[in-house]
């Protein structure tokens, strides 16, 4: 079976979810560019999304309709073309909107797992639960046909150990999308030892039809992304705990942010990202990663204190920011989380200043990441930076380089460990993935 | 023989800020003023600089396509909302697609020469940042013929008119020769923006322009030939200017030194149901020019200050070649030798011109005028080039559509 009979019948299962939202959109939109194929005009197209309650799939049903929207906005030359025939259709707005119907048709919102039984390609994008994506899998093996595919998002539950307990027999990969699904160019495609073939070429058709950079990460917990992730999140914890004498908690927390976003000219702080990540999938990922690699390391006595307290990170319906370490005011963060008090110390301009003048400024002519994005000289730029920093004898440059030591070396272990193959493979997921401007092995040091 | 029967002058012009993307003070998604406001803001604009409002006789209203972008119509009914003392006095609205404004000047002039006016309030505006530049390429896609062209067009339809000229001009003339030439003209029009408080590109500051123009062109999601760069901006404006009789002069109170002579104008009307018979020339407005320039009596070489419609680079080098100063095949070369910079042989659209003020479509003939009114007065700021007395006279070319609707007008310093 090939792809574009696989794409005829379609399941999202956690379709409610970020990830899952994002990636029904993905398939709803190669679904009804196939439909508009004239040999397929009599062909009924079905993306099954599937999610726990009703009052979520209520948000999923305006979410999807409003991204096919931007969708069709955004590819209107192309659309031109695929509504030719449509005499009817003429102008931009008629043709985007009879895309957005056409699209919105093939969509079959639920809460009953059953919608999925005559799928032929399964995402699967529920929270990183073992027991419960194992029941799940269990329960569409008896229900599928045999020869279903499923893709999991999972970004830490290794896929053999997954596929052996549901007894899928080898039709499940890990094909792991970057938040948002839409936007973000990266899927980390994790095979198992027992994946079929044919399973990895479906996938790897469907991602370039997607336009999607795939990377291979082996079947390692955590795989390359939160591999990375997770222990470059625990090095900033770590140094929390060293400046807390020096800045206070609140200081600390503030200092390594900076230093991650400002002084290594990352998109958002190390704390930003894990407020954005959530504190309690961040937590839950080191629990997964723990439990299979066996690393007592993984695990952080703060994150665990900041779940008990339920300031958690994540992101509202609408995707703006929750507080988390950071307390946010249009998504910008204004205050710190005190773990002592309990409570948000605000940010303001003095009390910045003053930290800011313990950690010294920033090498000089050195612009934001926002500003390098876009700058095609940004690599020398970069180059010039580091060296600078390099130089500098202030405690924000020591606390910048050896962040940026520790970064590589996390990277260098995952090739060590065969997570990845290559430092290219690394060095795509953070920056396609995490949106760095350069890989975590470079010549900067 | 005068092609005139008596003088009419123009004064008092002014245009509002170019808002758009690249004005530090827009922003999408906050409100923003609308059609109303941009004609009263420039219609005051242009009043505040006369003694006697109160006598301006009638009022000329130039706009494209409000009635899609604004969902507004009967735009006459905004004049007396300038000023209390218009209230009751004529008003019309003209439309020509882009040449909208070219016509308003038109108009004024006719009422002036019919001696059915002393003087004319000749308005220009357009609001197009009110949808998506997706959404707004169906509007002005008006411009074109809609029941015969706009299905098989593409969805940028304008644009992707324009840069169907350019690969024509790229096979004919060579890429190597032709491109470097676009790629100069939208340098010359961001350099003269940064001079224009009011251009929308006035707050410019890539180090690189000739690189960002010679930027690939992305077919997929845009047009084959051209880039975003090669295309004038998507903007909301307004942009008046007087015209009076010498008597009219007098009744609004405005000394004749003031003020600059119109001296010929043509206006040019193309088929809008045929192709242009030539993609590498703007045949229509290569009419209107000759006509201009035969009424007028002069030649190019008397202008000292021209005015064309770049709605895309490309239609700036081939308007150079339609107004006389290069010739066939030549726009390109005439532009990348610096004819048309400010201190070139024929400075051209000194105020940044559709590309560095921006486009806002109806307003556009109207700001051209007072753009070479004001060289022609002395009154153009950092952008004011040379006005010797040997080339007294200034041509602005305004385009409507694919070289469809074309206003040629000839002004002249007075003594």
């Amino acid at each position: 079976m090939n792809l574009d009979e696989r794409l005829q019948d379609v399941t999202v299962i956690g379709a409610a979810g970020k990830m899952g939202s994002g990636i029904g959109v993905l398939i709803a939109q190669e679904m009804a560019k196939l439909k508009l194929k004239p040999e397929n005009k009599d062909k009924v197209y079905r993306l099954n999304l599937i999610d726990v309650s009703e009052q979520a799939l209520d948000g999923l049903r305006a979410y999807m309709k409003a991204q096919l929207l931007k969708v069709a906005e955004k590819s209107t030359v192309l659309l031109r073309s695929l509504y030719e025939d449509r005499k009817d259709l003429v102008e931009n707005s008629e043709i985007i909107n009879a895309f957005v119907d056409d699209s919105t048709r093939v969509l079959n919102f639920g809460t009953d797992l059953a919608m999925a039984k005559n799928s032929h390609l399964v995402f699967e994008a529920i929270f990183e639960n073992e027991k419960v994506k194992t029941k799940i899998y269990r329960r569409l093996n008896k229900m599928c046909g045999a020869d279903a595919f499923y893709l999991t998002n999972t970004s830490s539950i290794p896929i053999g150990h997954l596929d052996e307990k549901a007894g899928l027999g080898g039709r499940l990969i890990g094909y792991h999308f970057y938040n948002p699904p839409v936007v973000q160019k990266l899927v980390e495609v994790i095979t198992a030892k027992n994946t079929i073939d044919e399973l990895k070429e479906i996938a790897k058709e469907l991602g370039n039809r997607l336009r999607k950079t795939l990377v291979p990460a082996s079947d390692i917990s955590g795989f390359i992304g939160n591999g990375h992730f997770m222990r470059d999140g625990l090095h900033a914890i770590s140094e929390v705990d060293r400046l807390k004498s020096r800045f206070r908690y609140v200081g600390a927390v503030y200092v390594m942010n900076r230093i991650s976003q400002d002084f290594l000219a990352r998109p958002m702080g190390i704390f930003q990202l894990i407020d954005y990540v959530g504190i309690d999938v961040f937590q839950c990922i080191l629990k997964v990663m723990r439990t299979h690699l066996g690393d007592k390391a993984l695990r952080s006595r703060l994150i665990d204190k900041m779940v008990k307290e339920k300031v958690l990170g994540g992101q509202y319906a609408d995707g703006s920011q929750k507080d988390g370490f950071l307390k946010y005011e249009k998504n910008r963060p204004v205050g710190i989380y005190d773990i002592r008090k309990h409570e948000y110390q605000p940010v303001t301009e003095d009390w910045k200043k003053r930290v800011d003048a313990k950690i010294g400024s920033l090498p000089e002519g050195f612009v934001s990441w926002r500003a390098l994005l876009m700058d095609s000289k940004k690599d020398e730029k970069l180059k010039a930076h580091f060296t600078q920093l390099k130089e500098m004898d202030t405690l924000g440059a020591e606390l910048a380089m050896d962040y940026l030591k520790q970064t590589g070396a996390i990277a260098q272990d995952l090739i060590s460990q065969g997570v990845a193959k290559t430092k290219d493979d690394v060095n795509a997921v953070l920056k396609n993935g995490f949106f760095w401007l350069y890989g975590p092995i470079n010549d900067y040091l | 023989m005068s092609f005139f029967r008596k003088k009419v002058y123009a004064c008092a012009g002014f245009y509002t800020v170019s808002l758009g993307t690249g004005r530090k003070e827009f922003h999408p998604k906050k409100p923003r003023p609308g059609l109303e406001h941009y004609i009263k803001d420039a219609g005051l604009g242009s009043i505040e600089q006369i003694r006697n409002p109160e006598h301006i006789d009638e009022g000329v209203i130039g706009n494209f396509v409000a009635a899609r972008f604004c969902h507004q119509g009967n735009l006459g009914g905004f004049f007396p909302y300038i000023h209390d003392t218009f209230q009751y006095k004529p008003c019309v609205r003209v439309e020509g697609a882009c040449d909208s404004g070219g016509l308003a000047l038109v108009a004024a002039v006719k009422t002036i020469l019919a001696d059915l006016a002393d003087s004319v309030l000749c308005i220009g505006v357009e609001v197009q940042n009110s949808v998506k530049a997706v959404y707004g390429a169906d509007y002005l896609a008006a411009a074109g013929w809609y029941s015969g062209e706009r299905k098989k067009g593409h969805a940028y339809f304008f644009p992707d008119q324009f840069s169907q000229r350019a690969g024509a001009c790229f096979d004919k003339f060579g890429f190597e020769k032709f491109r470097p030439g676009m790629a100069q003209w939208y340098v010359n029009a961001i350099e003269n923006a940064r001079k224009n408080p009011k251009a929308q590109e006035y707050h410019n500051r890539n180090s690189d322009l000739h690189a960002t123009g010679m930027t690939s062109p992305n077919p997929k999601a845009f047009c084959e030939y051209i880039n975003v760069f090669d295309c004038s901006k998507v903007s909301d404006g307004g942009a008046a200017l007087i015209f009076a009789s010498e008597e009219g002069l007098k009744k609004i109170g405005v000394d004749k030194k003031d003020a600059v002579e119109v001296v010929a104008y043509a206006q040019v009307q193309d088929n809008l149901t045929t192709p242009p018979p030539d993609l590498t020339k703007l045949t229509t407005c290569e009419i209107a020019a000759k006509r201009a320039y035969e009424r007028a009596n002069i030649q190019p070489k008397d202008l000292c200050v021209l005015d064309v419609h770049d709605c895309f680079t490309v239609a700036g080098l081939l308007a150079v070649e339609a107004a006389g100063f290069a010739g066939y095949g030549e726009g390109a070369d005439f532009v990348k030798d610096g004819n048309t910079k400010l201190d070139g042989t024929i400075p051209t659209n000194t105020s940044g011109g559709l590309i560095g003020y921006g486009h806002p479509t109806g307003a556009t003939g109207v700001r051209q005028a007072v753009d070479v009114v004001h060289q022609l007065s002395s009154r153009a700021g950092d952008y004011q080039v040379r006005i010797s007395a040997d080339r007294p006279y200034g041509m602005i070319s305004s385009m409507g559509g694919n070289d469809k609707t074309v206003v040629a007008m000839i002004f002249r310093k007075t003594e």
